[in-house]
């Protein structure tokens, strides 16, 4: 590809994205996010309703069935302590996909706000806050979500909330630079010079333009929350059991791995892929679409 | 910066600590009411009455004399437990490096430089093992390898050279596994940018030999962006590696960290986070420091400034 060729290509595949057909929020996106999302809008119904259609008991122990295979209506087997494998998994998705949920939506509201206070105010403030940002960043995400788990309790609450705080100066990074090139903007300067009052412009305005960005980071960030929370929950830190969790999951079925029965651990480890999977790839056509719109 | 940085991050984590629950006493002696003369002798040996701010003045001090402090329910020395068992996780975090950096590198490369076929399967692939969290590779490698087809031990760390690298090949590769998609990523898209530039352009048109562009124009540029994001995953594996020592019952820092963290052993918790974010910050400047010498226009640009 030559120089020259580079700038047509561009114009003529963004046109492709904006124009293409689909549903109105997923436009752009083309027919991998649309996949990616029924895939995700499934799982979320699963997480929300999976308890309930689950066709056994989730937590019923019954030690003469351990590790049986698929058996009558018991479509996946059972686990070490013969409980029904399929129910399991359904019900576990509720903690596996909610919790990272509100991981993201709490990163998210701390990150933007963040951004946009420090872009709007500059100075001092900015300062502050970037350099306490950038001491957070030191931390990773698994080590601030020990800390956590000693100072509260093991527990799906404080590996959340350690997890939000982990991930505001990543989210908050990215927002804030798009804050400024937003805040540069003329049409602010307009609407200032209008004498609108600042919290009013940052909302429904300069917030209001940045919302294809948040969402597509958004999406990226609940594929890393996913990871990050289940991995909690594998080292005993995070949803304890006997819960059902995909995480949980693939840890208690570690003991049937080594014994030759890894149903358990690759089934609970199988929705994790899947559901992180079809995120990512949604996650990329988001932010690829979203560098579209605000260039 | 660095040591600011590092400074506040020990003064957090030994908030953190401070306010966890739990009581050393209580700790100490096991459950067993102590005598209040037992009681006054634990305190001040373990200066349990001091003020905060002195607490933390002198755990931050021999800190960096290298003393981290006891280890109360062990009652042992945190750093030498520490010690004990860093060798194990520098080993595997290594490894796991050079599997992230070899394969990654690779394949974006042959990403970046034969589109068609060749760039589809690396984009699928990246996608795929991108999306596989490292326990969820132990557990898979764990069962195909260790227990179906036998070819790798199960659990431990091993004797000798040879058997260590023997007993962590799949603990690394589980723990490069999600990290090679991202540097194949970066670096796929390094490469097809540099491709694209006006000098590489003129380079094949005179018709200098291809693999010569490749090395001196293509690469050297593209080096760039490959060293922050190896950078910042290397520095990350060393969490990270916590998921993986666990999953295959490595006596590393990281396995260590989850026990004392479920035992409440909080002088080990602070220690082994003390450690990790430091080496995360370490790797960090490392890697700012390694710009200025892969990219002389970084050094000049900031004397300019």
């Amino acid at each position: 590809m030559s120089l020259v060729e580079l700038p047509t290509a561009t114009v003529a595949s963004s046109r492709r994205l904006l124009a293409g057909r689909g549903l109105p929020f997923l436009r752009g996106t083309g027919v991998v996010g649309h996949v990616s999302a029924f895939v995700l809008f499934c799982a979320l119904l699963v997480a929300v309703f999976g308890a309930t259609i689950a066709p056994h008991d989730p937590d019923l122990t019954n030690l003469s069935f351990a590790f049986v295979g698929r058996f009558q209506n018991h479509y996946l087997g059972f686990d070490s302590q013969g409980r029904d494998l399929l129910s399991r998994l359904l019900a576990g998705a509720r903690s596996a996909i909610l919790g990272p949920l509100a991981v993201v939506l709490l990163s998210m509201l701390f990150g933007t706000a963040l951004a946009i206070a420090t872009a709007w105010k500059g100075g001092r403030f900015d300062t502050i806050v970037s350099a306490a940002l950038d001491v957070l960043f030191a931390f990773p995400a698994i080590v601030l979500a020990i800390i956590a788990s000693v100072v509260i309790e093991p527990g799906l609450k404080a590996a959340s909330l350690a997890l939000a705080i982990a991930y505001t100066p990543y989210i908050a990074r990215v927002l804030r630079s798009a804050a400024l090139r937003e805040r540069s903007r003329d049409y602010i300067a307009a609407l200032e010079v209008q004498g609108l009052r600042a919290w009013v412009i940052c909302v429904r305005h300069l917030g209001r333009n940045m919302v294809p960005l948040i969402v597509a980071q958004g999406t990226i960030l609940f594929g890393y929350a996913m990871v990050d929370l289940a991995a909690i929950s594998f080292l005993g830190l995070g949803v304890q059991p006997p819960q059902a969790d995909w995480g949980v999951m693939v840890s208690t079925g570690q003991s049937g791995v080594l014994q030759g029965y890894p149903m358990e651990s690759l089934c609970a480890g199988l929705c994790i892929v899947v559901v992180v999977i079809a995120v990512n790839l949604l996650g990329e056509r988001l932010s690829d679409r979203s560098n579209l719109v605000t260039r | 910066m660095l040591v600011v940085t590092l400074f506040v991050a020990s003064f957090a984590i030994y908030t953190a600590m401070y306010l966890a629950p739990g009581n050393p006493i209580a700790a100490l002696t096991g459950g067993r009411t102590p005598t209040p003369q037992a009681i006054q002798v634990l305190e001040e040996r373990y200066h349990l009455n001091d003020p905060f701010l002195l607490r933390y003045a002198r755990w931050l001090g021999n800190a960096l004399t290298g003393d981290l402090g006891v280890s109360i329910p062990l009652r042992s020395d945190v750093s030498t437990l520490i010690r004990q068992r860093i060798g194990t996780t520098v080993q595997l975090v290594a490894f796991a490096s050079l599997i992230i950096v070899v394969v990654g590198i690779a394949l974006g490369v042959l990403g970046g430089l034969r589109r068609g076929v060749v760039d589809n399967v690396v984009i699928v692939l990246s996608t795929l093992s991108a999306a596989v969290p490292s326990f969820v590779a132990s557990i898979i490698l764990l069962s195909v390898f260790a227990v179906n087809l036998g070819w790798f031990p199960v659990l431990g760390g091993g004797d000798g050279f040879l058997d260590q690298v023997r007993h962590l090949t799949l603990p690394a590769f589980a723990l490069a596994f999600s990290s090679i998609a991202l540097v194949a990523r970066i670096t796929r898209a390094a490469v097809r940018d540099e491709m694209g530039r006006e000098h590489v352009q003129t380079a094949i048109s005179r018709g200098i030999p291809y693999p010569l562009i490749i090395r001196r124009h293509v690469m050297r540029n593209a080096a760039i962006p490959i060293t922050t994001i190896v950078g910042i995953t290397v520095a990350s594996l060393f969490a990270a590696s916590a998921v993986v020592e666990r999953a295959f019952t490595l006596n590393g820092i990281g396995a260590y960290l989850i026990q004392a963290a479920l035992s409440k052993d909080i002088a080990v918790v602070q220690g082994i986070s003390l450690v990790i974010v430091a080496v995360f910050v370490v790797v960090n400047a490392i890697v700012d420091f390694l710009y200025a010498t892969l990219d002389p226009r970084v050094s000049l640009g900031a004397s300019a400034s």
